[in-house]
């Protein structure tokens, strides 16, 4: 289950008449990985929030397979950064959290509850909870409560995983792990992907494809496809993989204007004289 | 404490006798008075109970002097005799008993209305701009101030002092709740919004759910409110109960007496707060 998210023209203006985003347009394949990267304030969050259907849009359209879709869905499930578990809950209770939900439990057949529960325990076994499945989320590394957190939105069956920097809270070390798990979600699963983050390297080394955002207001400024097919830690010192690193955080740069501080900067660090 | 202390710089020689000097587990010469420092339970514990004592031998102490006439202060001995009459004359159980129903009485009507009012106020805008500075403006109205308008519409019964105690509670726990319910994590509830869950399920699965240990917290607190109006209640009307036992033994200068009445309602309040404390723990052992 995946499908072919198109965003037509989406704008958001916040009350008090800030814009936060210009027109949008983007149309990602089924079963394709987008990250979206960008300055700090772009309205990067502003946009996944507007796809997964918790925030308004001022204008625009968005079609999932072709249909308009309008406020939250189970299509669409969302990763966040933190505090989004359960702590009353189990690891397992926590990721079958969706199945205690009127929607998922309407036209329920014997044999979609027993799916589900094979389901869950697949997932389980593929974020490598399975140790951890009594386990109160209090008793787990933050790692640890990122992968129940994506286990729950994947138990949901979305056509569609949006992600808004659910490793931002990570140390660099478990971050690697979570990239490498990610990719084998990616390729175990098929969905749908889009991946917002800070973070230009772990964009490169995850996506298909990366657009950067401008800000003020929130526009795509260049998408860049990704040609590495082989994802391995020695990617991230490739010479073809620096060089796009480079063009890209010179791009969030320009774009946010902080060419004129780091010049600032040379000035202060120069010797006097 | 002085003993640990002790034990925990040991002479040179004692030290050179033992092979291998194991870690303690707590570690004893951690220094005590740091900014939010840490103090192991048996420490504690040494240290509370020293005040409390403390407190007590100070008070015989004052009240052996003989400056100070037994009328205004009687000594803990004449307190705890006059404990004993007042078990003997078979009435002892019946106030605790009638005043502590009164309590749960006005608190229970309290925190019937009060929990799902407040779980709504903090889930609905819309209620909680229904109802909100209603409960904020109800709040600032003094509850003492209700005692001749509840006489003059529930008489002299139980309902006059279950009434004045509910009103006494009731919109600070509602605010109190509210506030519990709004302090779940934004991304807990659109989590499950992303999952499919409506905005009933929202209330009865997140809100409720992760605001419990914080709204039980609340009722242990409002729980203390509810006391200190029942004694008001009892002074003005009733003809039983600790409060009007304390006022019954003002009239006859019994001050051993309501000394007793006062020390029992804090007792009480004392080992229910202890008992939610426990229920607390017991109860949400998922809590970090
Ligand atoms: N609820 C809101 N009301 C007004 N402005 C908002 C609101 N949420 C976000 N913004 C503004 O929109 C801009 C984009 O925010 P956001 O999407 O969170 O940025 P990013 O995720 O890229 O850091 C920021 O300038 C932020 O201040
Ligand atoms: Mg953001």
């Amino acid at each position: 289950m995946t499908a072919r998210v198109v965003l037509q023209s989406i704008t958001k203006t916040f009350p008090g008449g800030f814009e936060a985003l210009a027109p949008i347009d983007l149309a990602l394949e089924p079963g394709s990985f987008t990250g979206i990267v960008g300055a700090s304030g772009c309205g990067k969050s502003t946009l996944l929030r507007i796809i997964a259907g918790l925030e308004t849009r001022s204008a625009g359209r968005i079609l999932i397979d072709g249909e308009p879709v309008a406020g939250p869905g189970r299509d669409r499930t969302m990763v966040f950064q933190d505090y989004s578990l359960y702590p009353w809950l189990t690891v397992m209770q926590n990721i079958r959290f969706c199945r205690t939900l009127a929607v998922h439990a309407r036209n329920a057949t014997d044999s979609d509850i027993g799916d589900a529960t094979r389901r869950s325990v697949a997932l389980l076994n593929l974020m490598g909870l399975a140790r951890v499945e009594h386990a109160y989320p209090k008793q787990l590394s933050g790692g640890m409560r990122q992968r129940v957190a994506i286990a729950r939105a994947l138990m949901a069956k979305p056509a569609v995983l949006l992600m808004d920097e659910p490793f931002g809270a990570l140390d660099a070390q478990t971050r690697e792990v979570m990239h490498d798990l990610i990719l084998h979600v990616k390729s175990a699963e098929k969905r749908t992907i889009i991946f917002v983050t800070h973070d230009v390297e772990e964009a490169i080394y995850l996506a298909d494809r990366v657009v950067v955002l401008a800000p003020h207001p929130g526009r795509i400024d260049t998408i860049e496809d990704i040609p590495f097919t082989a994802r391995h830690r020695d990617l991230r010192l490739d010479p073809a993989f620096l060089t796009l690193k480079r063009r890209i955080t010179d791009r969030i740069r320009a774009t946010a204007g902080l060419s004129g501080d780091l010049d600032d900067l040379k000035t202060l660090t120069a010797p006097a004289g | 404490m002085t003993e640990r202390a002790k034990t925990a710089s040991a002479p040179p020689t004692a030290r050179a006798i033992q092979p291998e000097p194991r870690p303690e587990p707590h570690d004893l010469r951690a220094p005590l008075w740091v900014v939010r420092g840490r103090m192991d339970r048996g420490r504690y514990i040494a240290f509370a109970l020293a005040s409390f004592f403390g407190l007590l031998i100070l008070w015989e102490l004052v009240a052996a002097a003989g400056t100070i006439n037994p009328l205004f202060l009687p000594g803990p001995l004449a307190v705890v005799r006059a404990l004993i009459a007042w078990w003997q004359s078979g009435d002892l159980w019946a106030d605790i008993g009638i005043s502590v129903w009164r309590v749960m009485a006005g608190f229970a009507l309290s925190a019937v209305i009060a929990v799902p009012l407040g779980l709504y106020i903090g889930a609905y805008q819309p209620v909680r701009a229904l109802f909100e500075p209603i409960m904020e403006f109800a709040r600032y109205l003094p509850a003492v101030a209700f005692v001749p308008l509840v006489l003059l519409w529930f008489g002299l019964g139980e309902s006059a002092k279950i009434s004045l105690i509910w009103i006494g509670t009731f919109f600070q726990m509602v605010l109190m709740i509210s506030e519990d319910t709004s302090r779940v994590p934004m991304a807990q509830i659109e989590a499950a919004r992303t999952l499919g869950a409506s905005n009933s399920e929202i209330v009865r699965l997140v809100l409720f759910r992760s605001a419990m240990p914080a709204m039980l917290d609340t009722l242990r607190i409002t729980l203390g409110f509810a006391w200190t109006y029942l004694v008001v209640a009892e002074l003005i009307a009733a003809n039983s109960g600790l409060g009007f036992a304390i006022l019954q033994a003002q009239r006859y200068l019994q001050t051993d007496k309501i000394f007793v009445g006062i020390m029992l309602i804090g007792i009480i309040g004392l080992i229910t707060d202890q008992v939610l404390r426990r229920l607390h723990k017991f109860l949400f052992p998922w809590l970090p």
